[in-house]
């Protein structure tokens, strides 16, 4: 694992519009074959940090390596290939002209028709562009990224602007085309897509990360598991010297803890005491994701690489984006 | 991680190729705006305002009809090129250029590009023009037609580049609609609609240092004998260097990553 060249690897990342600093020392590894998500809040630096990861952008300092090679080494030979937010597609042309066309810039590709099918816009091939809805765009703008076969496709915001439907068709297509090895990073401010797609998580706020590691270590991260369970006279000291353990309440016949590790708890309610109807549950991503980009919850820095950031502006912006992203599937 | 099937390499000529040549020029030709605007527009201007002169003599006894047939070549050609450099400007505003720098395509092979589709417009509008000339009784000498023509498409470059530069300009999809009475006025001052000698003397000074000038002279030259003058070669090549140096210019710029 450890000698291979990552699939992308950004050091002291920074990038200042004049006073703005919009991505601020982001450093990151990615290896090959991972799936990761890349999730903020809208201004987070999601997007600048992609533009610079394909050479779009030139950062104030630190480098990036996709391959070991330059951004836009990696984009000529077709190592990496994106799916970009919004336009970058000229309307007069068909579907299967812009894929066509796209094609013979490169001097090997996927066969038009083979990426058209991928991604599942062969019976709107003969369309105009202009004519096509934002989801059928967006799975255009899939089936060009499709034609190098490229070890790293990177996805900004794909599917921001789209009903629920068009979400679900359009990762549809992506999980029916998923390569064996083939590297994912997708930026989204959608929970829900972080949490049922991608297998490890990259939280960023205001152009750092904020936590970093799979989806249930970014739960554990805002506060872990509670555990409940119906345990007459517990002994609150015991329990809240068990490893983990951040609180114990007690409710009547009810103890409530709150954890980092829930199995130790479990372990030993339903071992050494007479404890019964035990319940776990996980804080959802929803959770995390408020809890780690707004001022309370960076306490948490034992998983992953997290780096607590204690600033509290953006957070109406934050819950915004969340109760954007729970319309749909979370509830 | 498996092997990919696919050969890594460096598109040969940063991308271009000929089957996407063939494609833009096919792109253009479907474009009815543009074809209404640089093949029938002129073509009817010469049947409406050409026509009539029908049987009038220039000084040396070549037709009137052949003078503004040949105008009318160059102000088509100049509108077709002008489109079709026009063209970054659109597809600027529509984010293909930026989509495209996510490809191995170089900025240079799709200028490259746009500037061949320009003129193959261009030489299609002065085709489409002479074809008319032709059917409607202008007569001239096979190498008059051959120079004027030659004259025409290829100082048409200058108009290519002008677009060009409009294009890096101004990101906008409706640039021809303010670019057509430009080259209007354009035109007027290269003597494509009336000959300069009927304007006021004035304008005929300033006329000499407009950018349809020098083409225009040099396309109507080998008809009138009046041989090629340094002042519209001069003109010509200047103005070609000018608008192609302010393209490159803001090209680059386009192009810089930020």
């Amino acid at each position: 694992m450890q000698t291979r060249t990552p699939a992308v690897e950004l050091t002291g990342l920074t990038k200042r519009y004049g006073a703005v600093t919009a991505v601020d020392g982001l450093s990151l590894r990615i290896e090959p074959g991972e799936v990761v998500a890349f999730l903020g809040p809208n201004g987070a630096g999601k997007t600048t940090t992609v533009d610079m990861l394909l050479g779009l952008a030139r950062p104030t300092a630190g480098t990036v390596r996709v391959f070991g090679q330059a951004p836009t080494d990696a984009v000529a030979y077709g190592r990496v290939a994106a799916v970009m937010q919004t336009g970058g597609l000229l309307k007069d042309m068909t579907v299967a002209e812009t894929v066509q066309m796209t094609a013979n810039f490169y001097p090997h590709s996927r066969p038009v028709a083979e990426v058209l099918d991928r991604a599942g816009i062969t019976d709107i091939a003969g369309r105009r562009v202009g004519k096509c809805s934002g989801g059928q765009q967006q799975r255009l703008r899939f089936a060009m990224a499709l034609l190098p076969d490229p070890d790293l496709m990177v996805l900004d915001e794909p599917t921001t602007g789209m009903d629920v439907e068009g979400r679900r068709d359009f990762w549809t297509a992506i999980r029916r085309d998923a390569r064996d090895g083939r590297t994912v990073l997708f930026a989204t401010h959608y929970l829900e897509e972080a949490d049922a797609y991608a297998d490890r998580i990259v939280l960023i706020r205001q152009g750092r990360i904020v936590a970093d590691g799979t989806t249930a270590q970014v739960k554990n991260l805002a506060s872990g598991r509670q555990v409940r369970a119906t345990l007459p006279g517990a002994d609150q000291v015991v329990l809240a010297g068990l490893p983990g353990v951040e609180s114990v309440e007690v409710r009547g016949d009810t103890v409530l803890v709150q954890a980092g590790d829930s199995d130790v708890v479990a372990r030993y309610l339903l071992t050494q005491t007479a404890a019964r109807d035990l319940e776990i549950t996980a804080r959802n991503l929803e959770d995390a994701f408020l809890a780690l980009t707004t001022d309370a919850g960076t306490a948490g820095a034992d998983a992953g690489n997290t780096t607590g950031n204690h600033t509290t502006t953006g957070t109406g912006t934050t819950a915004g984006a969340v109760s954007d992203g729970l319309q749909g599937s979370l509830r | 991680m498996t092997t990919t099937a696919i050969d890594r390499r460096r598109p040969p000529l940063g991308g271009f190729s000929t089957a996407n040549l063939i494609m833009e020029i096919r792109r253009v030709l479907r474009n009815r705006r543009t074809l209404v605007f640089t093949l029938i527009m002129p073509a009817v201007f010469f049947l409406l305002f050409g026509l009539p002169n029908k049987g009038q003599l220039l000084d040396n006894g070549a037709q009137v009809t052949a003078y503004i047939m040949i105008s009318l070549a160059v102000y088509g050609a100049m509108v077709a090129t002008t489109s079709g450099g026009g063209m970054v400007a659109v597809e600027r505003a529509q984010g293909w250029s930026r989509q495209i720098r996510l490809t191995p395509l170089r900025p240079a092979a799709y200028v490259a590009t746009k500037v061949l589709t320009a003129m193959a417009l261009g030489l299609l509008a002065v085709l489409v023009e002479f074809v008319v000339g032709a059917a409607s009784g202008v007569r001239m000498p096979a190498h008059v037609w051959l120079l004027a023509g030659l004259a025409a498409w290829l100082g048409s470059l200058v108009f290519a580049a002008f677009g060009l530069f409009v294009g890096y300009l101004a990101p906008a999809e409706n640039v021809m609609q303010f670019l057509g009475p430009i080259l209007a006025i354009l035109a007027m001052f290269g003597g494509l609609f009336v000959p300069l000698e009927v304007l006021p003397h004035v304008m005929q000074e300033i006329a000499r240092f407009t950018p349809v000038y020098g083409v225009g002279e040099l396309a109507r030259a080998p008809l009138t004998g009046d041989g090629v003058s340094a002042g519209a070669v001069l003109n010509l090549v200047l103005w070609t260097v000018a608008f192609g140096f302010g393209a490159s210019r803001l090209f680059r710029r386009d192009t810089t990553r930020v």
